[in-house]
């Protein structure tokens, strides 16, 4: 694979205000890997998944996507950069007024390329991917409950097949036995495509089981970058209290085998 | 797994042997490119072949469900299929045609169902309407048993943004209109030399019926608009159902204080609007009969009864009452979705409209014999 990083940030900063979130931040994700991004609520990890996919510009630094900075290019070029990932908002956000299967179906239909029958097969499938059955594509998104909404909502950020997968908090609400489906699902899809996922995460279960990499954000930097093992070995009080609080340290221990 | 190159065109073509060879990126975005083409080249291949995917470098599901339609949805003989790739397909092969296509026809039946469902929905309506202008007295009788229950800071906050910050754009309306009025009116009397009715002709229009259908038709596509989407979007962010387990009332929180406010406040938005426009039209007045302010001021109260007045004034507080009351009934009906948001806030200011020119044709059914100089 080519050794340019599918994510590139360098310097960030950002500012709400008063309150200074990120301050000189800097990350390299090459391609086909899983980070996980940790840190603390409110350490501005969702604020840096929307500068990664272009919804907010950082103060200060650069974001640059598959080696391209996120506002080159004409404007087809950068829809066409944009369609190459895919995310997963915190809250779902899945549009309101449209079913679920037209939710999943909507980014197929932007682009025109699949018919009518192919699209049904495919929503079908994004469906079965997350553990969905076929009658839930008529469902309104009022209807669906908590854990189906993030389930739905990872189907349509399946839909284009991207190559980058940014998942804002994805087990967060799905019982134990979805996590680990979800835990599969990620690990098949990295398999067999190479996707680069990025996955913000609390739930070390998750995380243990899927990451090759470990992005620490506290202090309003990222503070390490590297695999569970070395993450762990790193002497920072909130790396101490993530992993080797209590639930960290069974979560690690039950996922031993794995790593 | 087979080395990638990335952007490998995809391919397909028939060997010598009768096999199918694919080459190249099986995905979304290698396969967008040249589809028409690929999809013209799969139609025309033997319907029975073996198929080779030694050199198919990738494969996701838009690629997969392109070849399995291609295939009639059945598996043909494959070779070179990596265990990934097989997986792809198994997938698709898995889910293909379980979703039934949608009817889109439309036959007389749904014809029938789609009248009924008006009917019905019409029915619900009224019913919905009724029950909450019951509410709105049981709420009103409920304050006034405990008076400390009062809403008083949400009325006073609702009179500020439903009457006074609609002060000035009430009053361009109203003064521009007076304007336009007056010159037509001024034209056809000059010519009957008739210049001094100018007076009775604005003060009456103006007072009695103008001002207040004037101030209605503003109010309900302002206040009423934004009172609809308010109550809608607090239904779709389910902040109605957070103060209901709050043990809140939505009637004596929210629509209470907006019926209210907006009863209290119309007729003096009525009285401020006719106020303006009538020096609207006393200035087009002056402009082209040369009539001056004394005399205006002085003719008014003398060839236009009080009554009018208080017609006009009663009108605006029937008026607000409406609108308010619609506009609530219409945003507590929003489902949670922005159509169904849209959907409301639209049929709000439709029928607050048509309900006040509905109400102002009663009235001047009822007053026809009132305030009228004859
Ligand atoms: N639009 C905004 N305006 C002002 N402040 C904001 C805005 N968005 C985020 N913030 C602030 O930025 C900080 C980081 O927010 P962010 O949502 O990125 O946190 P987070 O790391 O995703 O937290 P969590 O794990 O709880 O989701 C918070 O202090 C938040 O109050
Ligand atoms: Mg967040």
């Amino acid at each position: 694979m080519s050794a340019v990083p599918v994510v590139a940030l360098h310097d960030i900063v950002t500012r709400f205000g008063a309150n200074l979130v990120h301050d000189g931040l800097s990350l390299e994700i090459p391609a086909g890997e899983i980070v996980a991004l940790v840190g603390g609520s409110g350490s501005g990890k969702t604020t840096l998944l929307r500068h990664i996919i272009g919804l907010t510009r950082p103060a200060g630094g650069t974001v640059r996507l598959f080696g391209e900075g996120l506002r080159e290019g004409s404007i087809h070029e950068r829809i066409a950069r944009q369609r190459r990932f895919g995310v997963l908002f915190q809250q779902g956000a899945l549009f309101s007024a449209l079913t679920v299967g037209e939710n999943i179906a909507f980014p197929l239909k932007e682009l025109g390329v699949a018919t009518a029958a192919e699209l049904r097969d495919l929503v079908v499938l994004k469906l079965a991917m997350v553990e969905m059955e076929p009658e839930h594509a008529a469902l309104m998104p009022a209807e669906l409950s908590g854990g189906m909404i993030k389930r739905a909502a990872l189907a349509r950020a399946l839909a284009l097949e991207p190559e980058l997968l940014l998942l804002d908090e994805p087990t967060a609400g799905l019982d134990p036995d979805r996590s680990a489906a979800f835990v599969r699902l990620i690990r098949s899809l990295h398999h067999e495509l190479g996707l680069t996922v990025v996955l913000v995460t609390h739930d070390v279960d998750t995380l243990a089981a899927l990451a090759t990499r470990i992005a620490v954000l506290a202090e309003r930097r990222i503070i390490s970058f590297a695999s569970l093992e070395e993450t762990l070995k790193q002497d920072h009080p909130f790396i101490r209290r993530f992993f080797l609080g209590e639930h960290g340290r069974n979560a690690l221990t039950r996922q031993g085998g794995n790593h | 797994m087979a080395e990638r190159r990335p952007g490998a065109e995809p391919a397909v073509r028939v060997a010598a042997d009768g096999r199918v060879l694919l080459s190249g990126d099986w995905t979304l975005r290698a396969l967008s490119a040249g589809l028409p083409g690929l999809r013209a080249q799969l139609a025309q291949l033997p319907p029975v072949a073996r198929w080779d995917f030694t050199a198919v470098q990738r494969l996701d599901s838009f690629g997969a469900v392109l070849l399995w339609h291609a295939w009639n949805r059945q598996w043909p003989a494959t070779e070179g299929l990596a265990d990934a790739q097989l997986r792809v397909i198994d997938r698709i092969a898995g889910s293909s045609g379980k979703l039934p296509a949608s009817r889109a026809r439309f036959g007389i039946v749904d014809a029938i169902v789609l009248l009924g469902g008006a009917l019905l929905g019409f029915r619900g309506h009224a019913l919905g309407f009724v029950a909450l202008f019951g509410q709105i007295f049981l709420e009103l009788a409920h304050v006034l048993r405990y008076p400390r229950e009062w809403p008083l800071r949400e009325v006073s906050a609702n009179i500020h943004k439903v009457g006074v910050k609609a002060m000035p754009v009430t009053a361009l309306v109203g003064f521009l209109i007076g304007v336009v009025l007056s010159y037509l009116s001024a034209l056809q009397l000059k010519i009957f030399g008739a210049d001094t009715f100018i007076v009775n002709i604005l003060g009456l229009g103006i007072i009695r019926e103008l001002g207040p259908v004037l101030v209605s038709v503003l109010v309900a596509g302002r206040s009423g608009s934004a009172m609809t989407a308010q109550l809608g979007v607090m239904r779709v962010t389910e902040e109605i159902d957070a103060l209901a387990a709050m043990g809140i009332s939505r009637g004596l929180r929210l629509v209470l204080p907006k019926v209210l406010a907006l009863t209290l406040a119309m007729p003096l938005l009525v009285l401020w609007t006719s106020a303006v426009a009538l020096l609207g039209g006393w200035v087009s007045a002056w402009v082209e009969l040369d009539l001056s302010l004394g005399f205006f001021v002085q003719t008014l109260p003398a060839v236009v009864p009080i009554t009018n007045l208080y017609i006009g004034l009663a009108k605006g507080a029937v008026f607000g009452f409406l609108i308010a009351l619609i506009a609530c009934h219409f945003g507590l009906r929003v489902r949670p979705n922005t159509e169904s948001l849209s959907v409301n806030t639209t049929a709000s200011v439709v029928t607050a409209i048509t309900m006040v020119i509905l109400a102002d044709a009663v009235f001047a059914i009822a007053t026809r014999s009132i305030g009228v100089p004859t």
